[in-house]
């Protein structure tokens, strides 16, 4: 139960062909095929997925909550990098 | 004909739903979360098959019984499945070396029962086969991982192989009837699904580092409704609301 013995993976679902993987959450697991096993039983039951990807969280560098203003606050200011000037011709479809 | 083919979805929807209800006891008391959402997961894959079954053996038998009557009107002495599923659930190893046993023999069993002439149970076994395709996958993993983990789970995993494996011969019995209904290619002959289980059980053990019990002292009964006294007690509670409440639904 016990971290090194089941370590946390963080799941991503694919909800069907391309789309891309989304995080859903997470599961422990022994091992990576344990771990697909669960995040298959914890977060597919419904018909949410057609891939899973897990990935031991210890892997991740996730960016720190205290540089939240630093690194993304300067672009609030920036809306000419949204690309809402351009008429999307209706043949386009889903984009 | 239909007296064995009726017997034979009553077995196989028997085993399903005595399995399922068995893995539903470990429904939040499971070792971890995400193992008890797994179990509940298998439980309703096998409770499923059973409710698909019954209707069949009911409109076999045409006497206007449906699943409720079946799952919840009969006494033990009435139920013909294997005495391996209705084994208590133990610890967790013996769950999961009771559920390698079942589903080693329930893959390819249902691969087979896919080609049945039967087109209704031919239609089951083509939905069954994927489900016990993934029991099969998840309780290897376990297996292997508990015989070749820790000293204590090894210690477990053995003692539950030596406890359960004598209960396997029984998946692969045959009376008279089953021996028409295999001439008439309504059921798998046992013999042709036997290779696969060895093969599953070799295999896995092997990676598990556990030692195969030896063979040759099976128990057997249940399928002629002799069963060990668990199945009256899980019977007992699986029953007892719909024995106090006929016919309650949600």
């Amino acid at each position: 139960m016990t971290e090194p013995a089941m370590p946390l993976y963080e799941v991503f679902i694919r909800p069907k062909a391309g789309l891309s993987h989304k995080h859903v959450g997470s599961v422990h697991a022994c091992d990576d095929d344990m771990a697909l096993r669960a995040a298959r039983d914890v977060y597919t039951r419904r018909g949410e997925g057609v891939s899973i990807w897990v990935v031991p969280s210890r892997l991740i560098a996730a960016s720190d909550p205290a540089d939240k203003d630093m690194l993304f606050e300067p672009t609030a200011s920036k809306p000419y990098r949204h690309p809402t000037f351009y008429e999307v011709p209706d043949e386009v479809g889903h984009m | 004909m239909s007296e064995p083919r009726f017997i034979l979805a009553l077995r196989l929807a028997d085993n399903a739903l005595v399995l399922g209800h068995r893995l539903s006891e470990w429904s939040g008391r499971a070792p971890t979360l995400e193992e008890d959402i797994a179990l509940s997961n298998l439980a309703l894959d096998l409770i499923g098959q059973a409710r698909m079954l019954y209707v069949h053996a009911g409109e076999l038998e045409g006497a206007g019984r449906g699943e409720d009557d079946f799952a919840y009107l009969r006494d033990d002495r009435d139920y013909r499945n294997v005495l391996l599923v209705e084994q208590p659930n133990g610890d967790f190893a013996a769950t999961m070396v009771r559920h390698l046993i079942y589903a080693a023999h329930a893959h390819p069993f249902m691969q087979a029962l896919m080609r049945s002439t039967d087109g209704t149970l031919a239609a089951i076994a083509a939905k069954a086969e994927k489900e016990m395709a993934y029991h099969l996958r998840h309780a290897s993993e376990w297996v292997i991982r508990l015989g070749d983990g820790t000293q204590e789970s090894r210690r477990r995993a053995q003692a539950a192989l030596d406890d359960l494996m004598p209960y396997a011969d029984e998946l692969f019995a045959t009376d008279a009837g089953d021996l028409a209904l295999i001439a008439a290619g309504i059921a798998p002959d046992p013999a042709d699904v036997r290779p696969a289980f060895d093969r599953t059980l070799d295999h896995v053990l092997a990676e598990a580092t556990l030692a195969a019990p030896r063979r040759g002292h099976g128990q057997s009964g249940g399928r002629d409704g002799i069963h060990s006294e668990h199945l009256s007690r899980l019977l007992a509670e699986m029953q007892s609301l719909h024995r106090a409440h006929p016919g309650a639904t949600w």
